[in-house]
């Protein structure tokens, strides 16, 4: 299996990263790079083990336990905020609605 | 009753009573120290926490990807410039709750992500035994913190070495703790089932009381073992001449391939020798999965980052880029906050997660981290007490000497294995390979801590100055 540019656009994109294209090429090389050592893993022999993987998942606890009191305000080293609020830029495709985020406090 | 007053009784050596404020910041100040950038910021007005307890007074710095109350958490990354938290980890808790005075934060690589604290965005940090090379990573400051005497015991963290490694480069001690011993509240996430905060010490028996007051069960910490801390470092033995009569230690094959060098092999070698001569028996033991445990740790610990790291987008705290719309501020503020090498690991992570992939990579590198597992146990359960293996398989590279990726990784390649089987381990200086500190490394099995630290402080003592030490 071998990353394309396109993958990288692609994973770019779900992990919300801002790649250019003049770095696709060397990220792909990169990537190829370390992936083309995993393929070793095929050659594990896994019959000895039971399969079961679920002994691996983190451990749960009970919905119940109540989080330590912060010693500053999430107001302190919020970006920008009004009333309580995080206040981020409007999503592109609702340019005309609604308030701005101009104008919350510690915006840069 | 605190923490400390549960568990059982410490026994401080005066090595570590003794290194007051005033030595910390003297060594601190002095011309060769300062350059090193082992510290990303440091406390000078720091009070003494309190007058009481075994570490009263004491300085320690503290990795900077574990939360501090005053001083910035800004995990070497530019998206977390100036980033003071609002709340503290419980290892640092504990050490204030125990009298150590927190002097600085030390240089990392970004979020935990190196093996030479060369991918800090705020400059590499020098080896101080040879400046001209890395001090390893990510825990790479903390190292350099305790090797330039500034301080005799610090915290790092561990997610595939970044104690162990760095020790051994800085020729001082490193300790991985079980994972679910120490607390990971106020640790920064970079692979949640791989990390670990870990301690470093001049010695081993001031690293195995770093050990012993960080350790404990924490209900912040879900995957916190509710297991009792014992005495880290029994003194029962110390007097006799076969301290370690009676425990069996395992050389494991895979960590001493052909093309090993010659001259860390036969310190290793040598340090085993020691070991019978003080009563051990030696077995060489197989760890077959071995060649395979880099490529599973890069495939699940980039997988997990991408995971983690998905929280740092503007919103809420670090770095914003000020965008017209909301995704842009996403990508931008992420990609102008983040560092090639953390980049590079997220899309990797989030390739080996997405869908046509998540079977022939993910899910197969867990179960082969079930095999390595296993193995461990099948050792560990044949009458095996330790194993005993190199830390790295080089001394400390020169800085800017590795520019491959892979090959960088590869220098991790007999850590990685007790962070995915989730074992205690530590590495110890034992000699010098061209004026340069080499690490032998213990491994454990689950909470047998004390035994480690047994061996390793008997081994320590018979080595005397031929172990190399930095300090």
């Amino acid at each position: 299996m071998s990353v394309t540019p396109d993958d990288v656009k692609r994973m770019a994109k779900l992990s919300r990263l801002g790649v250019e294209e003049s770095e696709l090429p060397a990220l792909v090389n990169e990537l190829n790079g370390i992936l083309q050592h995993m393929e070793e893993l095929q050659s594990a022999n896994l019959s000895g083990l039971d399969g079961d993987l679920d002994h691996l998942a983190t451990p749960l606890r009970s919905d119940d336990f109540h989080a330590d009191v912060l010693h500053r305000s999430v107001g302190d080293f919020a970006p920008s905020m009004r009333n309580g609020f995080f206040l981020v830029p409007r999503l592109t495709t609702h340019d005309s609605e609604g308030a701005t985020s101009v104008g919350g406090s510690n915006s840069e | 009753m605190s923490d400390l007053q549960a568990q059982a009784p410490l026994s401080v050596p005066d090595s570590l009573r003794n290194h007051t404020l005033s030595k910390a910041w003297q060594r601190f100040d002095s011309n060769d120290v300062s350059e090193l950038n082992a510290f990303l910021c440091v406390a000078r007005n720091s009070l003494h926490e309190s007058s009481e307890g075994p570490l009263a007074g004491v300085p320690v710095a503290v990795k900077d990807n574990i939360a501090t109350l005053e001083l910035p958490t800004t995990c070497a990354s530019k998206i977390l410039e100036g980033y003071v938290s609002p709340f503290e980890a419980t290892a640092v808790r504990k050490l204030r709750e125990a009298g150590a005075v927190v002097i600085g934060k030390t240089n990392m690589d970004e979020f935990a992500m190196g093996s030479s604290t060369e991918n800090s965005a705020f400059g590499p940090t020098l080896n101080p035994l040879d400046r001209e090379r890395v001090p390893g990573g990510s825990s790479g400051g903390s190292a350099a913190a305790v090797a330039s005497g500034v301080v005799r015991i610090a915290l790092g963290s561990e997610t595939g070495g970044s104690v162990r490694q760095p020790a051994a480069f800085c020729g001082i001690v490193g300790i991985k703790p079980t994972y679910g011993r120490v607390s990971r509240y106020g640790l920064v996430a970079y692979a949640s089932s791989l990390d670990n905060v870990g301690v470093f010490g001049a010695s081993v028996a001031e690293a195995a009381v770093g050990l012993q007051v960080i350790s404990g069960y924490d209900e912040r910490d879900s995957t916190s073992a509710n297991t009792a801390v014992s005495s880290m470092l029994s003194s029962s033995h110390a007097s006799s001449a076969l301290p370690l009569k009676g425990l069996v230690i395992g050389k494991p094959r895979e960590y001493f391939p052909d093309h090993l060098d010659q001259r860390i092999s036969a310190l290793c070698d040598r340090a085993l020798e020691h070991m019978q001569n003080l009563g051990a028996t030696v077995r060489e033991v197989s760890l077959p999965s071995t060649p395979l445990a880099v490529p599973v740790y890069y495939i699940i610990a980039p997988a997990e980052a991408s995971s983690n790291l998905s929280r740092y987008d503007g919103v809420r705290f670090g770095r914003r880029a000020v965008e017209h719309g909301l995704q842009q501020m996403y990508e931008h503020s992420r990609s102008a906050g983040f560092g090639r090498e953390v980049t590079r690991r997220i899309l990797l992570g989030t390739y080996v997660l997405s869908a046509g992939y998540y079977d022939a990579y993910y899910r197969r590198a867990q179960a082969v981290r079930s095999l390595i597992t296993h193995e461990f146990n099948q050792v560990f359960s044949s009458g095996i007490d330790l194993l005993f293996t190199p830390t790295t398989p080089t001394t400390a590279f020169r800085l800017g000497e590795k520019t491959n990726s892979y090959d960088m990784y590869l220098s991790d390649i007999f850590t990685v294995t007790a962070n995915l089987a989730g074992i205690p381990a530590m590495s110890q200086p034992i000699g010098l390979v061209d004026g340069l500190p080499v690490g032998g490394q213990f491994l454990a099995p689950k909470f047998a801590e004390p035994t480690m630290l047994g061996a390793a402080a008997a081994l320590e003592h018979s080595l005397g100055s031929s172990s190399g030490s930095a300090i």
